[in-house]
């Protein structure tokens, strides 16, 4: 059993429009693995993601309850660093957001901001990162053109790498390869594959052949409330719950 | 029977056509009426005498470099206050203020943008300007600086207006983007909204300077209309008159077809030309960036 990297306790999460979109969520997530959140829309997934870099300080949350341990400690604290936390775990949404900059500096941008000003360590990281997001081969020519003008799935990858920049030790990719063909989401795949050897990976998936392709561990989210979590390899196999089981096997949703 | 639609499509697009090329026909028509009427200045006054510093009418002195640096002066000094205004407003606004306070602050904002010129001038005359000479020990309040700040009221609710609307389309993801890489709300609106809605800021800010160039009543007002020339950095605080403070004071009672006649028709075409001018940039500015923003939401 790998070590725990972040464990979530009793979170619960309302809206401000009155909507309850997780109850009494508890999850523990292994450090340098894939752990994926699946379970059909509406089911709470982003909005966990959102809680665990705080991104959810920006929309309109009436209450927020429970603990979110990072490496012991509580990040839904007021105290914490918002600036720091998110530096530490990075995110990758389903819509490519590549900023309005060039291929170079949406990478540095990042580690600009955390004030890093070396060229060669700058230098350094754009080509690293690039290299873990499978992405250096087709852009290493062109790193001073507009971020905007690469393909969907090359953004993809681009904030992938955008991300690995900044070196974090969680990554949360959200639906990352919905807007992808198959061969790119492949790669965003084994690219993560790979990854998990340094980070820690929290995936949603954008369908349950990807979820059972990637999962280490898994959870099933349904309606805000968290049904069953088990190894990938259990809970696609041999589900405990049976709403679990119906959904694997795609008779709702 | 099946040729009726065909007819009305034919009809429709003819009354469409028309409308778009009058427009296009009278911007030419207008243009070929003030180089008629203001050409002949140039034979009648001789180019030398036109860029003097001396515009006496009654006594034939058209120097008209008084008029431009007047309107220069009070035109840059009413940008220089509308873009930081303009563009910090529209910031808070679209960025920063909770979203009760943006409903409430938008639509004011907008409804100062309708007050009349006139009625801002009448409000310069009597608290900006005494308000300008008690202040800063003047011997006039009608200044450069009270037409300057006055122009500049009047362009920051266009520029704050439309501002505001391009920083609002950006798409959140811009935003939640840069924050999730560790950026501060700063940052985020300095190195990534701003830019993100680039070509909307400038058109706003191109808007704001048109209304600033071809502003006459609030000018005439509070400058002080005295034709002199504003090339010293004191001259903010000293009384200047703007091209178009000029035209609309003296129209009135010149002799039609005399020298000054055409002389103040050639100021017209100086102005008309500037306005021109400050478009084209501007459209070319926003054509470019357009291009990039198609690419970005393709
Ligand atoms: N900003 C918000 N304000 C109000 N309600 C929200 C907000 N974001 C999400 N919700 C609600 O919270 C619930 C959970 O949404 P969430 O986006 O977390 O689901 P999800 O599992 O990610 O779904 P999907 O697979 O469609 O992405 C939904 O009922 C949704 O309507
Ligand atoms: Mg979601």
């Amino acid at each position: 059993m790998a070590a725990i990297k972040i464990i979530v306790q009793n979170l619960s999460l309302q809206y401000s429009d009155g909507t309850e979109s997780l109850r009494d969520i508890n999850l523990d997530i292994p450090a340098n693995n894939i752990t994926v959140l699946f379970g059909p829309a509406g089911g709470g997934k982003s909005s966990l993601l959102r809680c665990l870099n705080r991104l959810n300080d920006l929309t309109e949350v009436q209450t927020i309850t429970g603990k979110i341990l990072l490496d012991g400690e509580n990040i839904l604290d007021p105290k914490t660093d918002v600036i720091a936390l998110r530096r530490r775990v990075g995110m990758v949404f389903a819509r490519p957001v590549v900023l309005p900059m060039s291929i170079r500096q949406n990478l540095t941008y990042g580690l600009e901001l955390a004030g890093e000003k070396h060229k060669s360590k700058l230098e350094e990281a754009v080509e690293r990162s690039l290299k873990l997001a499978a992405l250096w081969e087709e852009v290493k020519d062109r790193l001073e053109e507009a971020a905007v003008a690469l393909s969907g799935g090359q953004q993809q990858r681009l904030c992938l790498a955008r991300v690995l920049a900044n070196q974090p030790e969680v990554i949360l990719l959200d639906e990352p390869t919905s807007g992808l063909d198959p061969i790119s989401t492949g790669k965003v795949e084994a690219a993560l594959q790979e990854l998990k050897k340094n980070y820690t990976i929290i995936l949603v998936p954008h369908s349950v052949q990807q979820a059972a392709r990637t999962a280490d561990f898994a959870a099933f989210f349904l309606q805000g409330e968290l049904v069953e979590a088990a190894e990938g390899k259990e809970i696609f196999t041999h589900p405990k719950e049976k709403r679990t089981e119906d959904y694997v096997e795609g008779r709702f949703g | 029977m099946d040729k009726s639609p065909n007819w009305r499509e034919t009809f429709v697009t003819a009354i469409v056509k028309t409308c778009g090329y009058s427009a296009v026909v009278f911007v030419i028509l207008i243009f070929f009426f003030l180089l008629r009427q203001g050409l002949p200045a140039l034979f009648e006054v001789k180019l030398g005498d036109l860029f003097t510093t001396r515009w006496y009418p009654i006594e034939n002195h058209f120097g008209i470099l008084p008029l431009l640096t007047g309107s220069l002066v009070v035109t840059v000094g009413a940008m220089l206050i509308a873009i930081p205004f303009g563009i910090g407003t529209a910031v808070f606004l679209a960025e920063i203020a909770p979203r009760w306070m943006r409903e409430i602050l938008k639509p004011l904002v907008e409804l100062l943008g309708g007050i009349p010129s006139v009625v801002l001038g009448f409000l310069g005359i009597l608290l900006l300007s005494p308000f300008l000479r008690v202040f800063l020990n003047l011997p006039t309040g009608l200044t450069a600086l009270a037409g300057a700040l006055l122009l500049g009221a009047i362009a920051i609710p266009t520029t704050v207006s439309i501002a505001e609307d391009a920083l609002d389309s950006v798409p959140q993801g811009y935003r939640e983007g840069a924050l999730a890489l560790g950026a501060t709300k700063w940052q985020t609106i300095w190195r990534v909204t701003l830019p993100a809605a680039r070509s909307g800021v400038l058109t706003a800010l191109m808007l704001g300077v048109g209304r600033t160039i071809g502003e006459t009543m609030a000018v005439m007002m509070v400058t002080g209309n005295a034709p002199v020339m504003a090339i010293k950095l004191t001259s903010i605080l000293s009384p200047v008159r703007t091209m178009t403070a000029t035209i609309a004071a003296e129209m009135g009672e010149v002799a039609n077809g005399s020298t000054h006649y055409h002389v103040l028709f050639l100021i017209g075409l100086i102005l008309f030309l500037i306005s021109l001018a400050v478009n084209i940039t501007a459209s070319s500015v926003i054509f470019k960036s357009r291009k990039r923003a198609e690419r970005v939401l393709s």
